[in-house]
């Protein structure tokens, strides 16, 4: 008896038992759609964190102030000391570390911006020139503040998309004056959209040179953070080691201040997201499972009630291995039709999750594929054994079976 | 022994043995009880015999089947299947043996329910190998030769007794088996249905087939060549029929068997 046949008779006999072989199958549609949706959602999870980590910038190095250097502890916006770091340290950087590229620094903080008589609540962010490069930011209209400007503690500002949308209404701001407690800024450029970037929407703030800050705005000569970009990839851990020894010497300990390595942050983000999709993974897993024992179930169930018929077959010529392959293929066929549906039913569940949680809908090929495989395997699994005893069945005794 | 051929049957059909067995014993332990059913059975059954094997309840007649059938095995002795010992054959060979040189035919029909007839009909077929279409088209003419050629897509429900023992008369003719081993084929049949089952039987068996048949009815032991009588898992006589009774055919019957049994061979082989 060759596959086709076999996969006809087993077609015959499913569709024999419609009900029967529904409710076995929902078992494994619902395990794999669940394996299918709780995977996507995983991985959606894991894009939007990598997503935003990289759209960061690229090749960086972020030097913060701080005590403790343990990986994961502080990977954004948590402190120790603010007052560590000045522009001297940005210079510093600038002069010492011969693998490092362009470097900026950055305090940021949230406060109220008027324009006329309507007011948000916003970041301003100060910086430097090199913060566009730096963070691989864009600027859509007018242009960035100058050198010349943070010299001259300018009062002037760059405005985010998302500025404009809520305090202009979408009119052209270039040249308007904002005024951010009693200092008036003037507008001079609008910034490329880039969105949610690690915890801050990167659209929603304000860029302001950074002396202007310093001197107009917060009164303090010490900036939060100082990205580093190296060169390459390849130079990053040259310039991470240059930086530490850099500053080390400047500020007499490596722990007034920690340098966190981009790749480092990714890491560590993608570590618990593989670990969450795991899990996620990992319960779905059991509905596979136990939709599997509802297979071997059903297959010991369907060997007994066709015990005649087994004994009847083996008269007729059957060999114990078409026997065997007959309720294997049979076992299988329920468990890949039942897993294709439950993949279809996955996919779409997880678009609908995916658009919930307002994450990239993430059903990749081995999404769709490993739950195949598993479906199949549960099925030669779970048949394997019902197979077998079938086949085993003494034609004999089987033809004498009520 | 008594194993001599008979009057009509045949020195034509020259001497060679299908059937050869030599005191087989079977026994059955059940719990720490040992039931022997057969005890000591020898028996020689030549080509295109027509056997007829009776004997009450418990006497070791359908062991005796089962083991012919190569569906069981003996405890003792050996049995000789065209002068190969059985004994010696894997599992493969004996599938291939029942797949091919035998037909079973069975007292309580076993078609499978959810097929219809020509498809109950096709089953040993599939274990042959043989294409769908060439299936399809042996199991109609053997439908046809047992006269259901209108009942094709029938269901075994749908079916009297009488048909659906054709069915599976059908069934075992549709491999051009060299034997038909029939157990109480009539048993659940009425007098009339059993007499049409004997005339299909005498038919193959004229056709060059050998057939045994178990029966408990005396009357249906006469359409027979020859009757063996077991007891106590003994063969306590063996006669070969004088004057047997002929069941009335169709001529036709025969040249439906006639041309089932030339063209299968030819058609298994194109398939």
């Amino acid at each position: 008896m060759n596959l086709l046949e076999g996969v006809r008779t087993a077609l015959s006999s499913i569709t024999s038992n419609k009900m029967r072989s529904g409710l076995t199958m929902l078992g494994v549609i619902i395990g794999v759609a669940a394996v299918v949706i709780m995977v996507a959602i995983g991985e959606g999870a894991n894009l939007q964190v990598s997503s935003q980590i990289e759209r960061l910038g690229s090749n960086l190095l972020i030097v913060m102030p701080g005590r403790t250097r343990e990986p994961g502890a502080r990977t954004m916006g948590a402190f120790g000391s603010m007052d560590v770091l000045t522009m001297d340290e940005v210079q510093a950087i600038r002069d010492e570390c011969p693998s490092v590229g362009a470097v900026a620094p950055e305090i940021s903080r949230g406060t109220t911006v008027r324009y006329g008589s309507s007011s948000i609540q916003t970041q301003v962010v100060a910086t430097t020139p090199e913060y566009l490069s730096v963070r691989a930011f864009t600027v859509a209209s007018g242009s960035f503040f100058t050198e010349q400007d943070v010299l001259s503690a300018a009062k002037v500002a760059v405005v985010g998309q998302g500025v404009i949308d809520e305090l202009f209404s979408g009119a052209d701001p270039i040249g308007q004056e904002l005024k951010v407690g009693q200092v008036r800024l003037r507008v001079v450029g609008v910034m490329g959209s880039k969105g949610q970037s690690g915890m801050t929407n990167v659209d929603d703030a304000i860029y302001v040179p950074i002396t202007t800050a310093q001197k107009r705005i917060l009164g303090t000569k010490y900036v939060r953070t100082i990205y580093a970009q190296a060169h390459d990839a390849k130079s990053m851990d040259a310039a991470n080691d240059e930086i530490v020894s850099a500053l080390a010497a400047r500020l007499g300990s490596t722990d007034a201040f920690y340098v966190r390595n981009q790749a480092d942050v990714l890491g560590a983000a993608q570590d618990v997201t593989r670990v969450f999709t795991l899990l996620l993974a990992g319960i779905a897993s059991v509905s596979l499972l136990v939709g599997g024992i509802g297979v071997m179930n059903i297959m010991l169930v369907s060997v007994t009630e066709r015990t005649r018929e087994i004994g009847l077959r083996k008269a007729l010529g059957a060999r114990t291995v078409d026997i065997l392959m007959q309720f294997l293929i049979e076992s299988v066929v329920l468990s890949v039709v039942g897993g294709v549906i439950g993949i279809i039913v996955g996919s779409a569940g997880s678009r609908i999750a995916a658009r919930v949680a307002g994450w990239p809908a993430a059903v990749s090929l081995g999404a769709v594929l490993l739950p195949f495989c598993f479906s199949l395997a549960v099925g030669l699994f779970f048949g394997i054994y019902p197979a077998s005893r079938a086949g085993r069945l003494n034609p004999v005794e089987a033809l004498r079976y009520e | 022994m008594g194993a001599g051929p008979g009057p009509d049957s045949a020195v034509v059909r020259g001497e060679s043995s299908v059937i050869e067995v030599d005191r087989l014993r079977k026994i059955y332990r059940v719990g720490s009880i040992e039931v022997a059913a057969l005890r000591g059975v020898s028996l020689r059954i030549d080509e295109g015999e027509f056997v007829a094997i009776m004997g009450p309840s418990g006497s070791g007649k359908t062991t005796f089947m089962n083991i012919l059938g190569c569906l069981d095995q003996p405890t003792e002795g050996s049995y000789s299947l065209d002068e190969v010992l059985v004994s010696e054959m894997d599992d493969t060979e004996l599938a291939r043996v029942r797949n091919r040189r035998i037909g079973f035919v069975f007292q309580t029909y076993n078609l499978l329910p959810r097929l219809n007839a020509a498809a109950n009909v096709e089953l040993p077929l599939i274990y042959r190998g043989v294409p769908r279409r060439t299936r399809r088209l042996l199991a109609v003419r053997a439908l046809e030769a047992v006269g259901l050629k209108d009942r094709l897509h029938h269901k075994p429900s749908e079916l009297s007794g009488g048909q659906q023992q054709r069915v599976a008369i059908a069934r075992s003719l549709v491999t051009h088996p060299q034997i038909v081993l029939a157990d109480e084929p009539t048993g659940n049949l009425d007098t009339k249905s059993g007499v049409e089952i004997m005339a299909i039987f005498q038919a193959l068996n004229d056709s060059g087939i050998t057939v045994v048949l178990v029966t408990h009815n005396a009357d249906i032991a006469q359409y027979a060549k020859r009757i063996v009588r077991f007891r106590d898992g003994l063969i306590v006589a063996d006669e070969t029929l004088s004057s047997r009774t002929i069941a009335e055919r169709d001529e036709s019957l025969d040249a439906l068997i006639a041309g089932l049994t030339e063209g299968t061979a030819e058609e298994v082989k194109a398939g």
